[in-house]
């Protein structure tokens, strides 16, 4: 069996609806939170890795650089801002996240 | 080559620079000492930066083979963000003062932010598109936490940066998607694929996670979770950035999007965004009703208002981008106001925002109780004020592109969304005698208000020429 495009395509939808997943039913920590919306971003990675393979054009993988470099600013601002929300609250699970309803 | 394509993108050079040489002096001088300066500063380079922009574009240019555009809709918009940010900068340094809040980091943060948009709004390209929202969004999760020993503030911040990295995995989801089935990131490349008919099913669920993931960015409803705990938790001044410059620039993108990548394509994405503005205008309308603090009440009221600019642009045509540029211009004018009264709300020394301390606020302050009044009649399109005609350009927009239910949906909303914008008039004139709001407001603050409600007034006559400004900058984008 050859590997197909058809193959990465479904490993990244995999991956990513387990991020998306992973953020709304998950109820114990944000940490966890963090590393699924990680999960999402690689999982376009792929993505945009076998598409530039399948089309032999480079932009994709142009493209993943990007995501790459945003990805590990936006783990570094999540946990900045995590940080401080647990010094104010004490406790990051996901349930005392409700000083406001919404 | 190069030098050409850096020309064109002096202004967000020039902002950059400037932010850099900002935090440096700040950090190796007196800190916070220099953040007065910087806010004032910062809002006067944003003031010469929109005449730059007002002043030097003309026609169409291109950079970097497509990846950025410079036209008339992205000046429009780009004059937009720079003066309301610049608005909101100058009216709120007497709250961030008073609540010793004014650090340095603040008019740096917002003029990052900004560059973000103005990248946004250029955007010709899903790599432009997405290093634009990112540096807009990535600003905006950190001044969203700027008091960062309130539980409030922090938990604002962390909320917002949740469900938008979630939007921005969305929206990349479905680049990675477009790029894979038109074989280009260029929006100029996209539209050829298009054009052909009808989208390719790949396409199709690629256009469709890119308008879930800039729904998210413009708060319109289903997407629209994080706006009322955001503008609740979020220090006003940063509320008050949040409900003005961020929402033209994502307007303008997502109207950048339709129309420059999926132009071939209207009716494929049309029902969605017709869907998205019914939604948000009754949710927003609905949803308000119940609110107790003015600023949940103004998170509601704006995704009421990004319904009905959605609304303009689901029409499909060049009328209906005039109509929503003209309403995005009026929406920005109207919250300035508003926000800055929201900020000058005090009882006691301290800031308050529930609604019930309104009460009887004519008898006090009535200049001020008339300027709020004034505004809020334009925020529920009564009409002899501007908000009126911002309706009536996307309602028009509607009935001529044959959405005649959707405009009808419109006008039902509006009525039941006159609701709560009227019930604060009705406490501030009719409210119970008892001890309301006795802070003083500031000078530039009580100008931005009282300018605003005038604008209301004065513009009906002829807008001030921003109908003929958006038509201009419509005919650029729709071809």
């Amino acid at each position: 069996m050859t590997i197909g495009l058809e193959h990465y395509l479904t490993v990244a939808a995999a991956l990513f609806v387990i991020g998306i997943f992973g953020i709304f039913l998950n109820r114990k920590n944000v940490i966890i939170i963090l590393m699924s919306i990680e999960l999402m971003l690689l999982a376009v990675n792929i993505n945009l890795v076998a598409f530039s393979f399948f089309l032999g054009d480079l932009t994709g993988q142009v493209f993943t650089l990007f995501v790459l470099t945003v990805a590990a600013a936006e783990a570094a601002i999540g946990l900045a801002i995590l940080v401080c929300f647990f010094r104010n609250r004490g406790t990051i699970a996901v349930e005392d996240v409700n000083v406001m309803k919404g | 080559m190069i030098a050409t394509d850096l020309s064109i993108l002096t202004p967000e050079i020039v902002l950059a620079i400037y932010a850099m040489i900002g935090l440096l002096a700040a950090v190796y001088t007196s800190k916070d000492g220099l953040a007065s300066t910087l806010t004032y500063v910062t809002a006067v380079l944003f003031v010469v930066m929109a005449f730059y922009i007002g002043v030097t574009g003309g026609g169409t240019r291109i950079a970097f083979g497509g990846m950025f555009v410079d036209d008339g809709f992205a000046r429009f918009a780009k004059i937009t963000i720079l003066l309301a940010a610049a608005a909101i900068l100058v009216i709120s340094h007497d709250y961030m003062e008073k609540s010793d809040l004014l650090r340095f980091e603040y008019p740096m943060l917002i003029t990052l932010a900004t560059i973000g948009m103005m990248i946004m709004v250029s955007a010709g390209d899903l790599m432009a598109l997405y290093m634009g929202l990112e540096l807009q969004s990535l600003s905006l999760y950190v001044i969203a936490s700027l008091r960062r020993d309130s539980v409030r503030s922090t938990e604002a911040g962390l909320k917002y940066f949740i469900l938008g990295a979630l939007s921005s995995g969305l929206l990349l989801y479905g680049a990675s998607l477009v790029y894979g089935y038109s074989g280009t990131t260029l929006f100029s490349g996209i539209i050829d694929t298009a054009v052909n008919g009808e989208l390719s099913i790949g396409l199709l669920l690629g256009l469709v996670f890119l308008i879930a993931g800039l729904a998210f960015k413009v708060s319109a409803a289903p997407f629209h979770m994080w706006t009322p705990d955001v503008y609740e938790g979020s220090p006003t001044p940063v509320t008050a950035f949040f409900a003005t410059a961020p929402k033209v620039a994502a307007m303008a993108l997502f109207a950048r999007v339709v129309h420059d990548a999926f132009g071939g394509a209207v009716g494929d994405w049309q029902q969605i965004v017709a869907f998205l503005a019914v939604f948000s205008m009754f949710l927003g309308a609905i949803a308000a009703i119940g609110q107790t603090d003015i600023k949940r009440l103004m998170a509601y009221s704006s995704i009421s208002h990004m319904g009905f600019a959605l609304m303009g642009l689901s029409a499909g045509t060049e009328q209906g981008v005039t109509a929503m540029l003209i309403y995005m211009a009026i929406y920005v004018t109207m919250n300035i106001g508003t926000f800055a009264f929201i900020m000058s709300m005090e009882k006691d020394g301290r800031h308050v925002t529930e609604i019930t301390a309104l009460s009887n606020f004519s008898s006090k302050e009535p200049l001020k109780a008339l300027a709020v009044l004034v505004l809020m009649f334009s925020l529920a399109g009564v009409p002899p004020m501007v908000g009126f005609f911002g309706k009536f350009a996307v309602l028009m927009a509607a009935v001529d592109a044959g959405l005649i239910w959707l405009a009808v949906a419109g006008v039902i909303a509006s009525v039941i969304g006159a609701f709560y914008y009227l019930r604060i008039v009705y406490l501030m004139y009719f409210g119970a005698e008892e001890d309301g709001l006795d802070g003083r407001m500031g000078l530039v603050p009580w100008v931005g208000l009282v300018a605003c409600a005038a604008i209301m007034v004065l513009g009906v006559f002829n807008l001030f020429g921003v109908d003929g400004l958006a038509e201009a900058a419509a005919a650029t984008l729709v071809r």
